[in-house]
């Protein structure tokens, strides 16, 4: 979509609601695969209000990664049922809520079509859900999306349990723990999704918490790079449910620099591909040949 | 993309699109021999469709594949076979969202597994249309013809048709697009027959010209924005309304329900036009009338002649559009008659159901014969039954211990 679509007739500017004003005026829409976190709280984000419980790290990771969207016109962000549902209604770009974990499923259909009607053009494709939506109920979805090489990015919002039905144990739940439905702990180990991922046909896979904006800017780029170009990828991100392991609105952070150790299942753990590095060392070179030249010309202008 | 302005271009195979109504109704028809398998490939041929997703489940298998044929034929933008019909119908609701003509096939066990999409394609006015070929559900399993899955259907907001012949399944193909992609109706439409007596039997089907096909669809004439981030975007709501439990969120989700049912309602007058009329009716002034759908129509015409050797006189009534229900046809049609004959195949007649909730005198309604677990009606079974009615001593049938 061009930008020039959301641009407001002058007559009609001053009836407009003004966080759509807001949005023609301010956004970072035009400016194009050089988007980042730090743009946020300099301009108009594509998300800003949720209604998510105060402190909740997954409010961070919807900011950072909406902020990453490489071309945000021309994404198209799938979800399911759960704390992500409740924010995608706030969400700038088209997105589709269908069910409860066919998310890679719609996520298919929708790249395909995309693909038919605007070929040649960029339509990123991200689908954005649970670990209950990606790993339980919809895990045939998921793993049969990247066994078909589907041109699309998975993200999975890993907090190891059901948090919007209250608490009950999922997959990824570690093992041990004593949740609603796992009156006696779990009794069998996390899901090792990643590797799962990386054997399934996912081209880049990293598995981290959302601690740091950069690194999540960089691994949310270079999934949906990735995708774009070559086929499936993964994105594994810790976003704890403070509420339910007890935690105060204020230690979310903590929690996720906790889980992070190096010891940690949290530590930061990357697969790219032969043929996905390739790609993201031409886009690095292409990138730093970019800076190299606005810098030559700043000197100039100097 | 206005509709009008492709009209007379060729599509990408080369196919001249056509008025849709001049094709239907004044071109050419030539004759051929096929299955009702083959019909199905013959009309998606000239749909102009942009993906269909398959998946195996006899007995519509046959029709899945041959799809993929006009796939590799380039006819079809995207073809591919998904894991499961759960799978498949959220697919299919993907690539609708994106703005695509969407086509399916499935049958039985895969419609009731795919059931929590009916709803949510209705819901999200999403114009998919599914070839339902109508097989046995219940567990011993089975993998014969039996109806019982198009009463699931009836209540997910879809539009329902129930094809007699293949020559009813070629016409209702194409023209099915035209009703459910309207922008006043702009719903998920399941076109459904009775599996192998329609699919693997063959006959003489009219088709359209091979090198005319449908205008292509326009997804920006649907009532929703289409998810392809070629309009702007608005953020919806500030609360989502499933968090609310209020008087508003109750409201905004029960007047949307309205509005599907409402959009069934308006899809009425199209479905009138394109079909000709949602009931056919032979003879409304017998004293016995016939009324039924699909291939039960087919018996009941044989049941007519094997009465009327005996000075028996029958009427019948085709019901073609099961959503929307055609109330006032029927009460029309049945308004002389003492006996009403529902034959079905299915074990519970779920179609003398709805005709018994809609005509003044219900006991006129005789639900019956039915067979099921893909049985097949002799026309002699609903001849017997309705001399039973009539107290004339029918001859014993084998097998039936009258």
């Amino acid at each position: 979509m061009s930008k020039e679509r959301i641009k407001i007739a002058p007559e009609m500017f001053d009836i407009m609601p003004s966080e759509y004003q807001d949005l023609v005026e301010r956004a970072t829409y035009g400016n194009e695969n050089h988007r980042g976190w730090k743009d946020i709280g300099t301009s108009k984000e594509l998300i800003e209000e949720h209604s998510l419980c105060a402190g909740c790290p997954e409010s961070m990771a919807f900011r950072y990664i909406l902020a990453s969207l490489p071309a945000p016109a021309d994404t198209v962000m799938v979800g399911s049922t759960g704390c992500t549902s409740l924010v995608f209604p706030h969400v700038a770009v088209h997105n589709i809520h269908s069910l409860f974990g066919n998310q890679n499923a719609i996520a298919s259909g929708l790249k395909r079509a995309l693909s038919v009607r605007f070929p040649g053009q960029v339509k990123d494709v991200v689908v954005l859900a649970g670990d209950g939506a990606t790993v339980d109920i919809g895990l045939d979805m998921t793993l049969q999306a990247w066994f078909r090489q589907e041109k699309f990015t998975t993200i999975c919002f890993d907090n190891e349990l059901y948090a919007n039905t209250g608490g009950q144990e999922s997959g990824l739940m570690q093992k041990g723990f004593v949740a609603k439905m796992a009156p006696v702990g779990k009794t069998f180990e996390k899901v090792r999704l990643p590797e799962i991922a990386r054997e399934s046909g996912c081209h880049y896979v990293v598995n981290c918490t959302v601690s740091k904006p950069n690194l999540v800017e960089k691994v949310i780029k270079n999934a949906i790079y990735v995708a774009r170009e070559i086929g499936p990828t993964y994105l594994q991100l810790y976003t704890p449910c403070i509420l339910e392991i007890g935690k105060n609105s204020m230690e979310g952070l903590q929690e996720m620099r906790d889980s992070e150790k190096p010891t940690e299942r949290f530590a930061y753990k990357e697969y790219v591909s032969d043929h996905a590095k390739e790609l993201l060392t031409e886009i690095a070179a292409k990138e730093k040949e970019r800076k190299a030249a606005a810098k030559k010309q700043l000197a100039g202008k100097a | 993309m206005a509709t009008q302005t492709v009209i007379g271009t060729q599509n990408k195979v080369g196919q001249t699109i056509a008025d849709p109504w001049k094709m239907m109704h004044e071109a050419d028809r030539t004759p051929c021999f096929f299955t009702g398998s083959e019909v199905i490939k013959e009309a998606i041929r000239r749909a102009n469709c942009d993906v269909m997703i398959a998946y195996p489940i006899t007995p519509q298998s046959e029709a899945a594949a041959l799809i993929g044929e006009l796939f590799a034929e380039g006819y079809i933008g995207d073809y591919f076979r998904g894991e499961s019909e759960f799978a498949v119908m959220s697919e299919c609701a993907g690539a609708a969202f994106g703005g695509a003509r969407v086509f399916t096939t499935t049958a039985g066990p895969g419609t009731m597994r795919a059931m929590e999409n009916f709803p949510m394609w209705a819901g999200a006015r999403l114009p998919i249309q599914m070839i339902v070929t109508c097989r046995g559900i219940n567990s011993p399993l089975s993998i014969q013809p039996d109806t019982l899955e198009i009463s699931y259907l009836l209540n997910t907001g879809m539009l329902v048709w129930h094809a007699e012949t293949a020559q009813d399944f070629f016409d209702w193909i194409l023209k099915g697009y035209m009703v459910s992609e309207e922008p006043d109706v702009h719903l998920p439409l399941a076109l459904c027959c009775d599996g192998f007596f329609v699919t693997h039997t063959k006959d003489v089907v009219n088709l359209t010209p091979a090198d005319m096909c449908l205008p292509p669809y326009d997804p920006y004439r649907s009532p929703v924005p289409c998810m392809d981030m070629e309009c702007p975007p608005v953020r919806m709501m500030r609360d989502p309304f499933v968090m609310k439990s209020n008087y508003i969120s109750y409201a905004t989700h029960a007047s949307w329900q309205q509005e599907v049912w409402a959009a069934v309602e308006r899809s009425r007058k199209h479905t009138i036009r394109w079909l000709d009329g949602m009931v056919e009716v032979d003879n409304p002034d017998a004293d016995i009338l016939i009324v039924a759908s699909g291939t039960a129509v087919s018996q009941g015409r044989e049941a007519k002649a094997v009465l009327e050797e005996d000075g028996i006189d029958l009427g019948i009534v085709k019901v073609k559009s099961l959503r929307p229900w055609p109330e006032e046809e029927i009460r029309e049609a049945t308004k002389h008659a003492k006996h009403i004959i529902v034959p079905e195949f299915n074990v519970t007649g779920w179609l003398a159901k709805e005709i018994r909730a809609t005509i003044p005198n219900p006991d006129r309604v005789y639900a019956g014969p039915h067979v099921c677990g893909g049985m097949t009606m002799p026309p002699e079974i609903i001849a017997a039954d309705i001399k039973k009615l009539l107290g004339i001593k029918a001859e014993s049938l084998a097998g039936r211990g009258s």
